[in-house]
């Protein structure tokens, strides 16, 4: 009962000789050698540590984008608004063919925009007469007069100033809306919406993604990190500030981000997700594939690897 | 000294496995076959190597806490370590990985062994990014704000979330080396059970 010997599967067992072979000298010196060698790198090229941003930073860099954001998290039509599920119900999200993967999952990180980053924080403020009768007169009305506020205020909004330390629009009809936006704006110019933003889970927490979600719905991250070349089109995410090589393993990854259909796609992060998936499957079951399981043995790269061995094969 | 052992007995059992397994002269083999003279084989162990340094520069990092390397020189020394180490680690995994595709190293049932190279290569990739994500600096704020939308996308970002900072520092301290080591352990414990990867039999006579 003979099985059919299969050259990319199976071996035939070796026949010929040994020879002494060290192996705790070998990876002893491999500890040595890789020591020094990081030791050296991390001596001439050290690390980078960009400082973090805060909201302070941004409010204080570019006050109206700042302004313009908090009114997107009013007006629902921040990114974070808009996002759908881990978030909300807002959309759909992205989707894998028919799959609706995040939808599925559903809102587990519920984020409601306008109490989570404008009402609350600005309810944790010391009380001010202006300011409470603004929050006041926000959590007295009904849903239709705030969206009717809100509605004006927007339109208004393309005219937007800041002079003297004030954000100013110029519009009627808008309840207590230029308050509230000018007051938030104080707030995050001080540093106070930071550490209102942190604290909303009580005195220990270790959870930054309100904060985060603000500043990625406004553009002054963005800007930044574009001048850092970390934007995707940029092969962003594998790269980190300064000439460092980042997570150059990624690239494949990152790869598919620039070129169509993923960087077209509204589910392009799904669709790179799904296809990175799939090939690393295929990767695991590389020795069970036929055709990628020969190319080994075709390529014939073995030879340039067994160098010493084909030679002294071929030498008896 | 008088040795017998207890018949019939559950640790009796387990020990001869092992022992058959893995004897002491298959676990630290002194000498090799002779086709095992390349430079192929340099990246395996120096992979290993590198892991060890990671681990270890990690260690120091966690010393003084997640804020130390920030605000000291010397902290920020020990991550430029940790940094480079974890450098070092991916390169030689890498051509680690492609040595031994083009070794077509999975031959003579060893297959499981690249299957535990592929996990320890992926577990390596979310270990080095829950890395990124929780230096707490500008990386880290753009690295998991971008990042977010792709876990968010495949449902998971429910469960892991890369902006919460305590979660993916906890994986990256604990879960993920865990993983890895756990895993690195058993990759090598199964090349030492199979013994090194006889090259491709070649029939023809090779003209030099
Ligand atoms: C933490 C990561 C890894 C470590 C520390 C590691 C370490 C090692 C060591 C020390 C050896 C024996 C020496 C050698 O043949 O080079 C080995 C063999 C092997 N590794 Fe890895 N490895 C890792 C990742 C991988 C990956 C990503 C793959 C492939 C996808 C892989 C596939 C293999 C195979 C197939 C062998 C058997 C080689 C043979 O029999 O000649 N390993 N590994």
């Amino acid at each position: 009962m003979s099985k059919r010997f299969r050259p990319d599967v199976d071996v035939a067992p070796w026949k010929g000789g040994h020879s002494p072979y060290d192996i705790i000298k070998e990876g002893t010196i491999a500890l040595v050698v890789v020591g020094l060698l990081t030791l050296i790198l991390a001596v001439v090229f050290g690390s980078p540590d960009e400082l973090a941003i805060t909201i302070k930073t941004w409010s204080n860099a570019t006050p109206l984008d700042f302004a313009a954001t908090a009114l997107s998290e009013l007006n629902l039509t921040s990114g974070t608004a808009q996002y759908g599920a881990p978030y909300n119900n807002a959309s759909t999200g992205q989707q894998l063919g028919p799959l609706q993967l995040a939808k599925w999952v559903g809102a587990r990180i519920p984020i409601n925009t306008v109490n989570d980053f404008v009402i609350d924080p600005l309810k944790s403020l010391p009380a001010q007469p202006d300011l409470s009768t603004g929050l006041k007169q926000w959590s007295s009305a009904s849903s239709a007069t705030r969206s009717h506020w809100v509605s004006s205020y927007t339109k208004a909004s393309a005219k937007m100033t800041f002079v003297n330390g004030q954000v100013t629009v110029t519009a009627s009809d808008v309840g207590p809306l230029p308050v509230l936006i000018n007051n938030l704006t104080e707030m995050a110019r001080s540093g106070a919406l930071d550490q209102a933003l942190v604290t909303q889970a009580g005195f220990y927490t270790t959870d930054f993604t309100l904060p985060l979600l603000f500043l990625a719905d406004g553009s002054y991250l963005a800007s930044l990190a574009d001048h850092q070349h970390l934007t995707g089109d940029q092969w962003g995410m594998m790269n980190e500030t300064g000439n460092y090589p980042g997570q150059a393993w990624l690239w494949l990854y990152t790869f598919w981000y620039q070129i169509p259909p993923f960087n077209a796609s509204g589910n392009g992060d799904v669709l790179v997700w799904g296809l990175m998936m799939a090939l690393s499957v295929v990767l695991l079951l590389v020795p069970f594939i036929p055709g990628l399981r020969s190319i080994p043995r075709k390529t014939r790269i073995y030879r340039v690897i067994w160098r010493e061995h084909y030679q002294s094969v071929a030498k008896e | 000294m008088t040795y017998t052992e207890i018949e019939r007995q559950w640790t009796t059992r387990l020990r001869r496995r092992f022992v058959r397994l893995l004897p002491p002269e298959k676990l630290l083999p002194d000498t090799q076959p002779t086709y095992v003279s390349s430079w192929i084989y340099v990246f395996g162990v120096t992979t290993l190597a590198a892991l060890a340094v990671v681990i270890a520069s990690g260690c120091l990092l966690a010393l003084r806490g997640p804020q130390w390397w920030h605000t000291s020189s010397v902290g920020h020394f020990v991550n430029s370590l940790h940094l480079w180490s974890v450098e070092i680690f991916f390169f030689a995994m890498v051509v680690h990985l492609w040595g031994k595709y083009f070794m077509a190293a999975w031959r003579g049932g060893r297959a499981l062994t690249w299957m535990t190279g592929v996990v320890t290569f992926l577990t390596s990739i979310a270990a080095a990014f829950t890395g990124y994500v929780s230096q707490s600096n500008f990386d880290s704020q753009w690295i998991s704000t971008q990042a977010k939308d792709g876990i968010n996308a495949t449902g998971a970002g429910a469960y892991f979330n890369v902006l919460n900072l305590g979660q993916m520092l906890m994986w990256h301290i604990v879960l993920l080396p865990l993983a890895a080591i756990v895993l690195t352990g058993l990759h090598v414990i199964l090349v030492r059970v199979k013994g090194v990867v006889p090259p491709f039999e070649e029939p023809v006579k090779v003209s030099q």
